[in-house]
């Protein structure tokens, strides 16, 4: 374990160095490529908790995007209410270190009400199987997305304008190589192969004495933890909400990252959540270059109809995804030959 | 299952996750494979991409919904615009270059305009901004504008948060609270209505924004709203409301909301015997609401930038021009966006220069710029002051009944 | 006595609501019975059933002009039925072949492998078939021409029920005796019944298990598409995204009923849509969605299995 967490702080420190003596340029001469940067770093938050829920616990969650719109709304809520006085008292909006720090709190705030949602997410859906579960976890998603619409505090639908673009690569990068360590860390343990076994077989964990209620928990908890930072740093950068950007499309999004990704490897959602950020912007340059007749661009723009193919085709012809998981979605019979 | 190429090791970049004791099917192979085939595409597509012109033109950058839910919006809009650049370029283009109008799709999806926004200043480099469509698009890529210091210039979101982020952020379509006391004081002096229901859309800002502004006007004038009734876009049964909106016996009744739920909400009143008149706003723009609501739709009213019936010479024009290239009827949408292309380019040409600055100066002293939409005056809020059209629907077609200045 | 008007106005109106969830829910719990999954895709069916239904519309009415009639009279009364009835046919017919070819494609192959896999295909298959139909026929709403004359009908006081309204709740009255006649007294239905029970049991017993399925299909998604056709009627504004409230209402409907029970599919279809109406007139009409998600909450949590359900066993 000393090795991993060796490599955790030298990449963090990487992060640190990289954002201190880079950020400014990049975010201003390169501000295109910036956002994609940013994007991905998000994006890779977002699929890896996925990854732990559905991945490595065998949860099939659909509402991971209602997480990441509690993130949002709860940090930009607080930054609204509450930055100026924390940026008066660290020297001003133009002081980093004000910023930074006023980023993080509000981000912890963020992701603390995204875990308590995630609790209370994870809580009822114990009893659920499968296609319930996935159900169960859609609804929840819209049911947080219709509060939020339906709240005058919170912008409804109007949307919401965060009062500051604080979301630099630190966080970004940083957050998701603290991410991938944690849900990593957690899965390579002891304690953590109860995640495996439940996915793998609920009733067969339950007689060698693993709790699967404990590991659903805290998986989701986890897992809408992270989804809550990602949503704080969606938030800050982004600079305005709205309920539509958290719906039922954007969990689809993620999901497809984890599956194409391979559910149960964390390396290959992290390539998955890379590629499918990259994409769209390819398309876009690709509508530009002007090589696909234009009848057929909308076709390729559209990025749920490639999205839904990608399932399609990903779950009949490799559903272990694109760069395999280890012991995740083989069928019974497989496995079977394998013994 | 796959195969496990444990003789050849990926060099360079190791990505190795720890996996204690397991077998790794082919991963650090494939995915080397990946990185690398995807690296090389995507360093030529940003060569591709990254070649900036050093071309004279004059660019613009326009971004709309072209794709997904608001599809029919976008696709209108951005017509109106290269209508308008055609027309411009055909004779000589502004300072005597050609407009290059660089379209950008957003998916309607959120976030994707910031985006949009970060590659026309930063990569683009764009002279200033067209769009977006909606508010809540707009209000992502207005605070860049603002701090890249380049202009931008909404055709058709009427949130007036937008204006407030800066002062390089500009509106050439009026904003809720005008459309509202445009329908409020219809309401009150031609149809000499004392009391009044409003059913809101609380999914959509536009409905909220424009109900609040409805209400605003219509006491503070001597009417009274009896009760603000509410209903989601989406939902197809407003029977429920309808008959809690018979039970109040209004004057008038306001339907601040878009055509799809209008359509639906005035067929269904008629269904149930509710023969007040309804007074909607721009969101009732489409030959969808007639085609829904049938004859329910008749007599009834609603506010617009725009209407094709409108007898002058200046927008029949522009009625023929579009219709010959696009062979359909130009709506709100397009004429609003003809005219906010019109107006930057006519900004541009007002500054002298291809300066940023300059341009945001000459787009705020525009005075009756003269568009299909009306006499376009920006205000000291950088919104426009320019008229707003009643028309009724009558024998299934809109027609012009006033206009109203501002 | 207004209030009592009012409330029996409702509960009309809840029906008609009710009958469409029904017939959506009935495919749902079919499929579950014969196959153990539920089929995401299925509220898209119900949406392409009102777009063939939009399609076909046109060509009927050059045979049976109902478009021309305001009011239904004696003379005209059987050709406008008839003709509604043909595009309803006519959609039913497309979307079953839909329904099967779907089967085949996307959920045959994976039939042994994890549920997961199937319920991720399902998902995709749904969001293709939305995004498709909204690629090739524009986002924007089109309206379903009407297929019958819109009146209130005599004689009921200060009720008001519409003639699409009796239309919907009489259709739905014959699609389910048709329905309960084909599962409990034809050899098809004995071999689905027999399937829900014991798949392993039923290809011992020489039962072409892929044929049965396949007939499952066709009778949920003709069923789909009859709503999607009569829910036109009444709203006759269509949207390629429309399935998909309806669809996991009606989903939360067949879980209410017991999912794999067909009576339970009809009775939790007609429970939502009273809910739904209730809550909408007497409460506050933004919980109107809120209402299915609290009903499947609350009835996963106390009795999983449905009103009307089998209480199933977990072998291990």
């Amino acid at each position: 374990m000393r090795r991993s967490r060796l490599l955790l702080f030298g990449y963090l420190l990487v992060c640190l160095l990289v954002s201190l003596f880079a950020e400014d340029y990049i975010s201003t001469r390169l501000a295109y490529y910036y956002d994609i940067l940013i994007t991905i770093g998000i994006n890779v938050i977002l699929a890896v908790s996925l990854n732990l829920v559905n991945g490595y616990t065998g949860q099939f969650s659909l509402g991971h995007a209602g997480f990441m719109a509690v993130g949002a709304y709860a940090s930009a809520s607080w930054s609204n209410h509450l930055d100026p006085i924390f940026l008066t008292a660290l020297g001003g909006p133009a002081n980093p270190l004000a910023t930074n720090v006023a980023l993080l709190i509000s981000m912890m705030f963020g992701a603390a009400l995204a875990a308590i949602a995630g609790l209370a997410v994870g809580i009822p859906s114990l009893r659920l199987r499968g296609d319930y579960l996935a159900i169960m976890t859609l609804g929840f998603g819209e049911i947080i997305r219709t509060a939020i619409l339906n709240t005058d505090f919170l912008g409804a639908a109007r949307g919401l304008s965060v009062s500051g673009i604080y979301t630099n690569l630190f966080w970004t990068f940083g957050v998701a190589g603290v991410a991938t360590y944690v849900v990593l860390a957690l899965v390579n343990s002891t304690y953590g192969r109860g995640f495996l076994t439940v996915r793998d077989d609920e009733v067969a964990a339950e007689a060698m004495g693993i709790n699967p209620t404990r590991y659903k928990v805290q998986a989701f908890v986890v897992g809408a933890f992270f989804a809550g930072i990602a949503g704080a740093l969606y938030g800050h950068f982004k600079a305005f909400i709205t309920p539509e950007g958290f719906n039922f499309f954007r969990s689809v999004d993620i999901v497809v990252m984890v599956i194409l990704g391979g559910m149960g490897s964390t390396a290959g959602v992290i390539m998955a959540a890379i590629l499918l950020t990259i994409l769209p912007e390819l398309l876009r340059a690709l509508a530009h270059t002007q090589v696909v007749p234009p009848a057929y661009q909308g076709l390729l723009e559209n990025r749920l109809i490639l999205y839904s193919l990608i399932l399609i085709i990903l779950m009949l012809t490799r559903p272990q995804g694109l760069f395999g998981g280890l012991t995740a979605m083989r069928s019974k019979t497989s496995r079977a030959k394998e013994q | 299952m796959t195969d496990n190429q444990s003789g050849i090791r990926p060099s360079g970049l190791r990505i190795r996750p720890h996996y204690h004791n397991r077998k790794r099917n082919g991963c650090p192979a494939g995915l080397f494979r990946a990185v690398s085939h995807e690296r090389i595409l995507f360093i030529a597509i940003l060569a591709l991409s990254g070649v900036t012109t050093l071309r004279a033109e004059i660019k613009i950058g326009a971004v709309s919904c072209l794709t997904g839910a608001l599809s029919t919006f976008g696709v209108s809009s951005i017509q109106g615009a290269r209508l308008a650049i055609e027309e411009i370029n055909q004779t000589g283009g502004v300072l005597n270059e050609p407009v290059n109008l660089i379209v950008e799709d957003n998916a309607s999806t959120a976030g994707e305009t910031a985006t949009i926004a970060r590659k026309f200043i930063a990569q683009d480099q764009v002279l200033a901004i067209l769009g977006d469509l909606t508010s809540s698009s707009t209000m992502e890529a207005a605070p860049l504008a603002q701090a890249a210091k380049i202009p931008l210039l909404t055709p058709s979101a009427t949130n007036v948060a937008i204006t407030q982020v800066g002062s390089y952020i500009f509106r050439s379509c009026f904003i809720d609270q005008f459309t509202g006391r445009v329908m409020a004081k219809f309401a009150l002096s031609h149809l000499h209505a004392k009391e009044a229901v409003i059913l809101t859309d609380v999914k959509q800002d536009y409905s909220v924004g424009l109900s609040d502004a409805i209400q605003d006007y219509f006491t503070s004038n001597g009417g009274r709203i009896l009760k603000e009734i509410s209903f989601s876009s989406g939902d197809t049964d407003f029977r429920a409301q309808l008959s809690a909106t018979k039970a109040l016996h209004p004057d008038v009744i306001f339907l601040p909301a878009y055509y799809t739920e209008s359509g639906l909400i005035l067929r269904q009143a008629r269904q149930l015997a509710l023969n007040t008149t309804f007074v909607g706003g721009e969101g009732w723009d489409s030959p969808a609401l007639v085609q829904i609501a049938g004859k329910s739709a008749e007599g009834d009213y609603y506010a617009n930038h725009f209407s094709a019936s409108d007898p002058s010479p200046r927008v029949q024009r522009f009625v023929k021009i579009y219709e010959a290239k696009y062979h359909a009827t130009p709506d709100a949408l397009a004429a609003l966006w003809y005219d906010g292309a019109g107006l930057l380019a006519d900004a541009v040409r007002r500054a002298g220069a291809k300066d940023s600055g300059k341009i945001r100066d000459a787009l705020a002293a525009t005075r009756g710029f003269e568009g299909v939409t009306g006499k376009i005056s920006i205000d000291e809020n950088r919104n426009a002051a320019k008229p707003a059209v009643i028309l009724t629907i009558e024998n299934n077609q809109p027609r012009m009944v006033e206009q109203i200045a501002p | 006595m207004e209030q009592v008007t009012l409330f029996v106005q409702q509960l009309l109106n809840g029906l008609s609501l009710g009958s469409i969830y029904a017939l959506i829910a009935l495919g749902y719990t079919m499929v579950y019975g014969v196959l153990r999954f539920i089929n995401f895709a299925h509220g898209d069916i119900y949406m392409l059933g009102a777009f063939f239904g939009f399609f076909a519309a046109p060509y009927v009415a050059k045979l049976f002009p109902f478009a021309q009639y305001d009011s239904f009279t004696p003379q005209n009364f059987l050709g406008i039925i008839s003709g509604a009835g043909l595009v309803m046919l006519i959609s039913m017919t497309i979307c079953a072949v839909i329904g099967v070819l779907i089967e085949k494609i996307a959920y045959r192959p994976l039939r042994n492998r994890p549920r997961l896999n199937v319920l991720i295909t399902a998902i995709g298959v749904s969001l293709f078939l939305q995004n498709i139909t909204q690629y090739f026929c524009g986002a924007q709403p089109r309206a379903f021409p009407q297929l019958i004359p819109v009146q209130a009908i005599e004689g009921l006081g200060d009720l008001t029920v519409l003639t699409t309204q009796a239309a919907i709740i009489l259709s739905t009255i014959v699609l389910l005796i048709l329905l309960r006649f084909i599962v409990m007294k034809t050899k098809l239905g004995m071999a689905m019944r027999a399937l829900s029970l014991n798949p392993e049991a039923c290809s011992l017993m020489g039962v072409n298990i892929d044929t049965v399925i396949s007939f499952t299909f066709v009778l949920g998604s003709a069923l789909a598409a009859a709503a999607g056709v009569l829910v036109s009627l009444d709203s006759p504004s269509i949207t390629p995204l429309m399935g998909n409230l309806p669809g996991i209402k009606a989903f939360v409907a067949a879980v209410l009923g017991g999912i794999g029970n067909i009576s339970g599919a009809a009775l939790g279809g007609l429970i939502i849509g009273e809910l739904e109406t209730l809550v909408v007139g007497y409460l506050r009409p933004e919980l109107r969605d809120a209402i299915a998600f609290a009903v499947l909450i609350v009835i996963l949590l106390f009795k999983p299995t449905g009103l009307l359900g089998r209480v199933e066993r977990e072998k291990v």
